[in-house]
């Protein structure tokens, strides 16, 4: 019972392991960067940042069809054009940079999805907003394992100027040329690994597993190492129940997978032991107790 | 006595609207000075000329023997993000950048130096506490740990004891003391010239010009005060305050 409920859709099913191993992979690589936008307040940016890679791929896609290299090359430049731009203009005008990065990612997916309406069925448009987990071939499986090792081990050599760069940017600047750099790294990360998650789990959702398990992490631990780790861990475990819960209830994969997410977020948010609501209530009252005790 | 720092008729602003205009001074190699003047007067430009952040206008900055790497500048509103997750010996770890850089081990000997910077500015045992947890005055503590582990020659420090208890005050001037008698240069832009005369043996009155420079007694006199007052409210308000585009 137990078995056929939680294992066998991936011991009979190879396209079920596939989409297990890709999930898995998106979530390790991806989170860490979440954890990060988070904390430096930029989990909007990495919403901007997936939009503004739907026009590479519909071009991609225009000119060779549902091709891998194609829509991975035109998503990637797709994204570093609206980071460089939206920078650029942040930098050079009085446009704050909430303001240049939202105008730069909705004239990149209205081009987008004009493109993709030119030549395509909307059975395209639905594969290139949410993914299609359960059809990742051996090539897509590839390109991912790639991004994301390449990114965990960017974000190891890049880590104490990051953790830097996010706690004191000032001070960083007064003595290293390396802010500039790590921004930039950074955010190269960040739309590399939205390219990734968007061939499992579309541009819309991939950012949600970046995201949310980053977020949830924020209420059960303190440090930044142990926050990477829970947030992997939840991603990883949202990955595994989301998949199966598609599998039994013939739900849409993608979006459940960032269902499951979203359900262990909403749960950190009421018992997290850091500034959870219960946990929030519960200070609060042994605190009134402390205080009346003297008396 | 060779100088640190030499001003030759150097002005620096923002915006092409000078802050500090045709200063002409010579900061003595080890001397404790204070900036003072009035609002307006162009004291934190002047620290930012020094640090390199704004070019000069006119004239020239000259350094002597000090390269800008041998330069730390505590800026009056420190940018560190108190909500981020990293200790206090984390942050005050920092201060090693230029010997470690972003792979060099932290060890032992310079955990040693860790834990006696923090001693230094009476915040032993913080060392494993979030940063989120300080009050602003042990935040400042923790920072002048930090340019204790930098270990530079040349100090500039602006505003350090603003909006800080009377007893972290004293605490702190004590270890700014201590960086001169290490023959380290100290500037501090200072409001309060009780503090000025009694612990600053050199005092720069600025007031966009300079005003007077020499020992303290010889500077904050009612007559230089007065004459800095004027100085600053017949130009009218900061210059920076009127020229900053609007963002």
């Amino acid at each position: 019972m137990i078995w056929d409920l939680f294992f066998n859709p991936f011991v009979d099913f190879g396209f079920m392991r596939r989409a297990l191993l890709g999930c898995v992979v998106v979530s390790v690589g991806a989170t860490p960067l979440g954890v990060f936008l988070m904390l430096r307040r930029m989990s909007l940016t990495g919403d901007a940042m997936a939009h503004a890679i739907l026009p590479g791929a519909a071009a991609g896609y225009l000119i060779s069809g549902l091709s891998l290299g194609a829509m991975t090359l035109g998503g990637l430049a797709a994204g570093m054009t609206v980071a460089l731009l939206s920078g650029y203009v942040t930098r050079r005008t009085a446009l704050s940079e909430d303001a240049s990065l939202a105008a730069f990612y909705l004239i990149s997916l209205a081009l987008g999805v004009v493109l993709i309406s030119t030549r395509g069925s909307n059975v395209d448009l639905m594969h290139v907003l949410f993914g299609s987990v359960l059809a990742l071939d051996d090539a897509a499986l590839m390109l991912l394992c790639v991004f994301a090792t390449l990114s965990i081990f960017s974000l190891a050599l890049l880590f104490r100027p990051l953790v830097l760069e996010c706690a004191d940017p000032q001070f960083l600047r007064s003595v290293s040329r390396l802010s500039a750099i790590t921004h930039f790294v950074f955010l190269t990360l960040v739309v590399m690994n939205l390219v990734g998650g968007f061939h499992a789990l579309g541009t819309l959702m991939a950012v949600g597993i970046m995201i949310l398990p980053a977020a949830a992490a924020r209420f059960w631990v303190y440090g930044i190492g142990s926050m990477l780790t829970v947030a992997a861990t939840i991603a990883v475990f949202s990955s595994y129940s989301g998949l199966l819960l598609s599998y039994h209830y013939s739900f849409p994969s993608g979006p459940t997978i960032i269902l499951a997410a979203g359900a262990a977020y909403l749960f950190s948010i009421v018992f997290g032991r850091q500034g959870g609501l219960v946990h929030q209530t519960h200070v609060a009252r042994s605190e009134q107790l402390k205080a009346m005790k003297p008396l | 006595m060779s100088h640190a720092i030499t001003f030759d008729d150097y002005s620096v602003g923002y915006d092409r609207l000078p802050a500090v205009q045709g200063l002409q001074a010579r900061i003595a190699q080890g001397s404790l000075t204070a900036i003072v003047g009035p609002n307006g007067a162009g004291k934190s430009t002047l620290l930012k000329g020094v640090v390199g952040t704004l070019a000069p206008m006119t004239g020239r900055i000259c350094l002597g023997t000090l390269n800008r790497k041998d330069i730390t500048y505590l800026p009056q509103l420190s940018a560190v993000d108190r909500s981020f997750p990293i200790s206090v010996g984390e942050l005050v770890a920092m201060g090693f950048w230029r010997k470690v850089g972003a792979f060099g081990r932290i060890d032992s000997n310079r955990r040693q130096l860790l834990t006696e910077a923090l001693a230094a500015v009476g915040m032993d045992g913080f060392e494993k506490r979030s940063i989120g947890t300080l009050s602003g005055g042990q935040l400042q503590r923790a920072l002048f740990a930090r340019v204790l582990l930098q270990d530079s020659a040349l100090l500039l420090l602006d505003e350090p004891f603003n909006a800080i208890d009377a007893g972290t005050t004293t605490d702190l001037i004590g270890v700014v003391k201590r960086w001169q008698s290490e023959g380290r240069t100290v500037m501090a832009v200072l409001h309060d010239t009780d503090v000025v005369r009694e612990h600053f043996p050199q005092t720069l009155l600025l007031a966009r010009e300079l005003i007077a420079h020499g020992p303290t007694a010889q500077v904050l006199t009612a007559e230089n005060q007065f004459r800095a007052r004027q100085m600053c409210e017949a130009c009218g308000g900061p210059p920076h305050t009127c020229s900053r585009r609007i963002a």
